[in-house]
């Protein structure tokens, strides 16, 4: 009978739990986990290169594709990038309003994590409430931005346009009569403000109906509870940041330390964990929510009563409206000039970091003075937190990967770029 | 956050031998180093109890072979399109006279909240920086993603293997000699029943050309 006991297994690419496209080569001792090697780059798009030949506007598009779970917060890291280069600073409702976008993106981001993270750990039921609330929150998206995902709503200067008036209404078909779709459409007689301030007058008691299946479930807690400890000295050697660096107790997040658009007028606490295990993460993550929530109320406030300009009104940069453009000659040629070359930045370097829903999202920006980047690298949260998952792995079992996996909250199309 | 210029008077200060220069440009510190010198410089600055640069947040490989090449120019209006003025050369615009490879390092505080960038420039021949793999573990998979794009050897890396690029891949992709299409494109083969790889159909096309203005909006002020 032969005595070998360690094999080599692959997971991945194609798992469920592998969160995309992750391959991983684990070697095993019996069940237990003794290397994990990270295949990566199967999603590599290779956005870097791309962004070095298109005009910085056209960009924006490409940074929503990174991290497709949390779109517009990529897109505020590239914009403030270009911001600081050229040396502008957006209206305050434009810094209001990416305030909010964060903050409801941040949700969206945490509840997709959620969901998956309970689904991979055997909990069907989350998913199906979180996804509930996300359509929500993906109609706010469409409503300011005419698409549910890919918004490029961002601009460099400000954001693409106002907050609109009135939020798109469901109409009856064959699945909904009137009497079903009035209902459904009662809370979307007003602005969209109006509807996201409907939302989060009902969203804290669905964290409550979310933490009733999981925080002092006994399975969740035998499954999460110690596992994947990363302490706080090795969680900064890891370069983790965000989420993961809050589980493990340290209490960095950019949006207190090192305040962009409005963050430094509203009130929130940064929830931290104590042992640095999946089990913390979580409950930062949630805690998260609430503290977005609590955000998005103030930003609703402030927003109601100050209107205002969106973005700056340098028309080198931001496009003319398009009455102005029929009337006006120097708008035509701003137009023209805008969308067949666009602008060119000066000289120079800059790094803009935002605290991504996964961490911290910068953005280097090197440029020659030209209407490209000349180099454009993305720094992705996710990218420093699965580089250590073979360190977070050692000595857990099989199914504790998938646990590890996915409380980093790894999206490839961030990791690979 | 701490003053930057009084990070940089007291890096200034305790390690002039390793820094070659330091700037401060949108309230960013900048360090350039020399190669011999990165190593002692990155244990220093995370090592000394004012500086405490704790996490590595990002290595970024630049390459300058391009840079200040305008690709457009044209004096006269013609009915052929833009792409008359599109040269493949370029001209130059603002000359480079640095080495062509640079690696830039992105450190953070969290003690003190602050924020520092290295830079060290690396010439051809060897194309080599050491690793601070064993100061920053974060440096581990960062230095293997910018030796997989840009070809920059790190010396005494645990584990230098190609990152995001496929398996078998030749060639660092984000060199700018490296075009955007790529040397090679794959498809099914039916009659060897595999996919095989070869040199790529498609012609390579300026959508928007590369055009650097003198005049930036934001030297508005300055010009008039």
């Amino acid at each position: 009978m032969s005595d070998i006991r360690n094999f080599t297994m692959n997971f991945g690419p194609q798992h469920p739990s592998a969160h995309g496209v992750l391959r991983l080569i684990l070697e095993m001792d019996g069940e237990v986990i003794t290397k994990a090697d990270p295949h990566i780059g199967l999603l590599h798009r290779a956005t870097e290169k791309l962004a070095e030949s298109k005009p910085y506007n056209q960009n924006i598009g490409y940074m929503d594709r990174l991290d497709y779970v949390s779109m517009m917060c990529n897109e505020h890291g590239y914009v403030m990038a270009i911001e600081k280069l050229l040396g502008i600073t957006p209206p305050l409702r434009a810094l209001y309003i990416r305030t909010l976008f964060d903050e409801i993106t941040r949700i969206l981001n945490h509840l997709l994590w959620l969901g998956a993270h309970a689904l991979d750990l055997g909990a069907m039921t989350v998913f199906l409430y979180t996804f509930r609330e996300r359509e929500d929150l993906i109609d706010c998206y469409e409503a300011v931005s005419g698409s549910r995902m890919h918004a490029t709503y961002y601009r460099p200067g400000g954001v693409k346009s106002d907050l609109p008036d009135s939020m798109p209404k469901y109409q009856p078909s064959r699945w909904h009569n009137k009497q079903e779709v009035k209902k459904m459409n009662a809370n979307r007689q007003g602005s969209l403000l109006d509807f996201i301030w409907d939302f989060t007058e009902r969203f804290p008691r669905c964290v409550d109906e979310y933490e009733t299946l999981l925080t002092n479930n006994r399975i969740w807690k035998q499954r999460t509870v110690d596992i994947g400890i990363v302490t706080a000295e090795r969680a900064l050697q890891n370069g983790f940041s965000g989420p993961m660096l809050r589980g493990s107790g340290v209490a960095w997040d950019l949006r207190k330390k090192q305040p962009y658009a409005a963050y430094e007028h509203v009130d929130f606490d940064i929830p931290i964990g104590l042992n640095g295990d999946c089990y913390d993460r979580y409950l930062v993550r949630v805690e998260e929510l609430r503290q977005s929530n609590h955000i998005i109320r103030q930003c609703i406030n402030w927003l109601r009563q100050n209107p205002g300009p969106v973005s700056i009104d340098d028309h080198k940069i931001v496009p003319p409206r398009r009455i102005n453009m029929k009337r006006d000659m120097e708008s035509m040629i701003h137009h023209f000039k805008l969308f067949t070359e666009g602008y060119c930045l000066p000289a120079g370097e800059a790094y803009a970091a935002v605290e991504h829903p996964k961490g911290e999202f910068g953005v280097y920006l090197l440029s020659d003075g030209a209407n490209k980047p000349y180099r454009l690298k993305i720094r992705a949260p996710s990218f420093n937190h699965l580089a250590s998952l073979d360190e977070m792995t050692q000595g857990h079992m099989l199914a504790d990967v998938v646990t590890v996996l996915s409380s980093q909250d790894i999206v490839f199309g961030e990791v690979d770029r | 956050m701490t003053d930057l210029k009084h990070i940089s008077s007291l890096i200034q200060e305790r390690y002039a031998d390793f820094v070659l220069t330091s700037a401060i440009a949108h309230e960013e510190l900048t360090l350039e180093v020399s190669r011999e010198h990165l190593r002692s410089l990155c244990v220093v600055l995370r090592d000394d109890v004012d500086l405490k640069f704790e996490e590595l947040m990002d290595i970024c490989g630049v390459d300058y072979l391009q840079y200040g090449i305008s690709e457009w120019t044209t004096t006269s209006a013609t009915s052929s399109g833009f792409e008359r003025a599109v040269s493949k050369e370029g001209h130059t615009v603002l000359t480079w006279n640095k080495p062509r490879f640079a690696v830039v390092y992105h450190l953070l505080s969290i003690t003190h909240n602050h924020r520092l960038r290295l830079r060290v420039f690396v010439d051809n021949d060897p194309l080599c920086v050491d690793s601070v793999t064993d100061i920053w573990s974060s440096a581990n998979w960062n230095e293997r993603e910018t030796y997989d794009l840009f070809g920059i050897i790190f010396q005494n890396h645990p584990d230098l293997r190609r990152i995001l690029t496929d398996y078998g891949f030749s060639g660092h992709p984000f060199r700018k000699d490296f075009p955007l299409i790529g040397d090679v494109e794959m498809r099914y083969d039916a009659q060897q029943g595999r996919v095989i790889y070869e040199p790529v159909s498609i012609e390579p096309r300026t959508l928007v050309p590369r055009v650097i203005r003198n005049e930036h909006p934001a030297d508005k002020e300055e010009n008039v």
